[in-house]
């Protein structure tokens, strides 16, 4: 019964299902890592599956402001946002930086809680929804909670920045796959938004540094005021 | 009785037994070249167990019958699994009896007589060997069934035979569940196979070795038998891997034909994989044992991960 109804659904979809798939697996291979350097890189490769997937839901089903989104995804998340991390990281002399204490089975263990409840909630969501790619909603929510938890467990700040990038990432995704799409306007907002968060951070990195000596933020918490 | 499934099934056991020091000798060829070594001759294995067949048996004065049955025990068990997962034909003979489940009963039965083993004599070696492989095992084990299970709920069945023919001849789907549980079974093969990221198969006599300070006492046949078994452990994982995630082309009949073909195609399939695994070793550096845990249990949440993405996108709304 289960192969049957896996034959009504077309390739395209099956195509899509295995994006959102791989976009679990970087979630979850983010959460895990602890080198600044290689979390870079699989943020790339998470933005890169999330152009193709928006590839093929344009393609697919002929909805042509989804190919601009997919050509932004790709300028934005693919080279830009990653080459400015990279140059940001090589200033700061972090590029080989290890975050230390970090229980990754335990956090393992929470995400794989968040993973259960996150289809839980989108099973009726994805009820209503009428899309080719309504199935993968509860994936891309999960990927924003995965997200959510890398921000609270980390303790460095380019980690923590890297997760407010996936989190974005997760909700693009949502967006693509419960309703084709947020309107043009909505998505070029937030491109930019993302766009000018990553300078202001940027310039907030150098700052904290400046002021700690480290880009540990816990440092932040044990200050007092004068 | 099907004669041609009983032929089908011996034939497997023949080419397992065959096949399985040539992979070992293929993976140290590849490795050697991939590290700019000179590179063994393929056969080195076929080499290293004639001389161990020749050689006698050196035993401890305390070893007790138990140390002297292991070798011929771990054996069987390992020719038997390699000979049930389907590779040629996945009409067997044995068909009826190769669950996946007590695929993995067969691979524990195997561990416990060879830590029993390690522990016999009463070196501090051998107990400190069987104990870490217990606990690499006792880590090792769920995230295989967990791989098992998923592939079994995509064709509603734990035999391996049923397991395959859904894979390899209904009409050609993408299962995203199968990507993640692919990752974790290759992490869990490392494991078992004592491959890099956990033990190094090369090493003698280092106190971080797992595999070779269990079988330290041995000497003769029975660390040939033992060497043997080891290899054909790694051609049933290799044969599993091929089984549960590229079943394309093993045949449903059991005719000399596509017999000869499924051959050639598991021959190809073994050398890319033995391949892709000293690549992974050479890669990649061996972590300490505490890392263990970290590493199994990162493979055992991708499994159930799989499961999880198997009844969200593949079960339908």
């Amino acid at each position: 019964m289960n192969a049957m109804l896996l034959n009504a659904v077309p390739l395209a979809s099956q195509v899509i299902n295995l994006c959102a798939a791989i976009m679990l697996l970087l979630g979850f291979a983010m959460l895990a890592q602890r080198r600044v350097l290689t979390l870079i890189n699989l943020f790339m490769l998470q933005g890169l599956v999330l152009f193709t997937s928006t590839l093929i839901v344009a393609l697919s089903t002929h909805q042509n402001h989804l190919l601009w989104s997919a050509a932004l995804t790709l300028l934005l998340k693919v080279i830009a946002l990653p080459y400015i991390l990279h140059r940001l990281i090589r200033r700061l002399s972090v590029k080989w930086d290890i975050e230390t204490l970090l229980n990754i089975p335990t956090i393992m263990l929470i995400g794989i809680a968040l993973v259960v409840v996150a289809f839980n909630v989108a099973q009726p969501i994805s009820q209503l929804s009428g899309t080719i790619t309504r199935a993968t909603i509860g994936i891309a929510l999960a990927c924003v909670l995965l997200a959510f938890l890398m921000m609270i467990t980390r303790s460095k700040a380019v980690p923590q920045v890297i997760a407010f990038l996936a989190m974005e990432n997760g909700l693009f995704f949502a967006a693509t796959s419960a309703t084709y799409g947020m309107p043009m306007v909505v998505e070029l907002g937030i491109a930019l938004d993302v766009m000018v968060g990553m300078v202001i951070l940027g310039v907030f990195f150098f700052q904290i540094r400046q002021q700690f000596d480290s880009l540990d933020i816990r440092h932040m918490e044990t200050r007092r005021e004068p | 009785m099907n004669f041609y499934a009983l032929f089908a099934q011996l034939l497997e056991l023949v080419v397992a037994l065959v096949l399985a020091p040539i992979l070992n000798g293929w993976i140290n060829m590849c490795r050697a070249w991939l590290q700019n070594r000179s590179a063994p001759p393929l056969l080195q294995t076929y080499y290293t167990l004639s001389k161990l067949f020749h050689k006698d048996v050196l035993l401890a004065h305390n070893a007790s019958t138990l140390f002297r049955a292991a070798p011929y025990i771990i054996f069987s068990c390992m020719a038997l699994a390699a000979a049930i997962v389907p590779t040629l034909s996945t009409d067997l003979i044995f068909a009826p009896a190769a669950d996946a489940i007590a695929l993995v009963g067969l691979f524990a039965l195997a561990r416990v007589f060879i830590a029993l083993a390690g522990m016999d004599v009463g070196t501090s070696f051998g107990s400190l060997g069987s104990r870490r492989e217990m606990f690499i095992g006792f880590l090792a084990e769920p995230a295989l069934l967990m791989v098992f299970f998923t592939a079994s709920l995509i064709s509603r069945s734990t035999s391996l035979s049923t397991i395959v023919e859904t894979l390899a001849h209904r009409e050609f789907v993408i299962y995203p569940s199968l990507a993640f549980a692919g990752v974790a079974f290759t992490m869990v093969s490392l494991a078992e196979n004592a491959r890099i990221p956990i033990d190094n198969p090369t090493t003698h006599l280092e106190l971080t070795m797992i595999h070779e300070a269990m079988i330290l006492e041995y000497s003769g046949r029975h660390l040939a038998l033992i060497e043997w078994a080891a290899s054909l452990k790694l051609f049933a994982y290799s044969c599993l891997g091929i089984a549960l995630f590229f079943p394309f082309g093993i045949p449903e009949a059991a005719d000399p034909l596509s017999l000869a073909l499924a051959g050639a195609t598991l021959i190809l399939k073994l050398a890319v994989g033995g391949f892709v695994l000293a690549l992974i070793e050479t890669l990649s550096a061996k972590m300490r044992i505490f890392r263990a845990p970290e590493f199994l249990g990162t493979a055992f949440l991708l499994a159930v991960l799989a499961m999880l993405v198997h009844l969200l996108l593949e079960t339908g709304q």
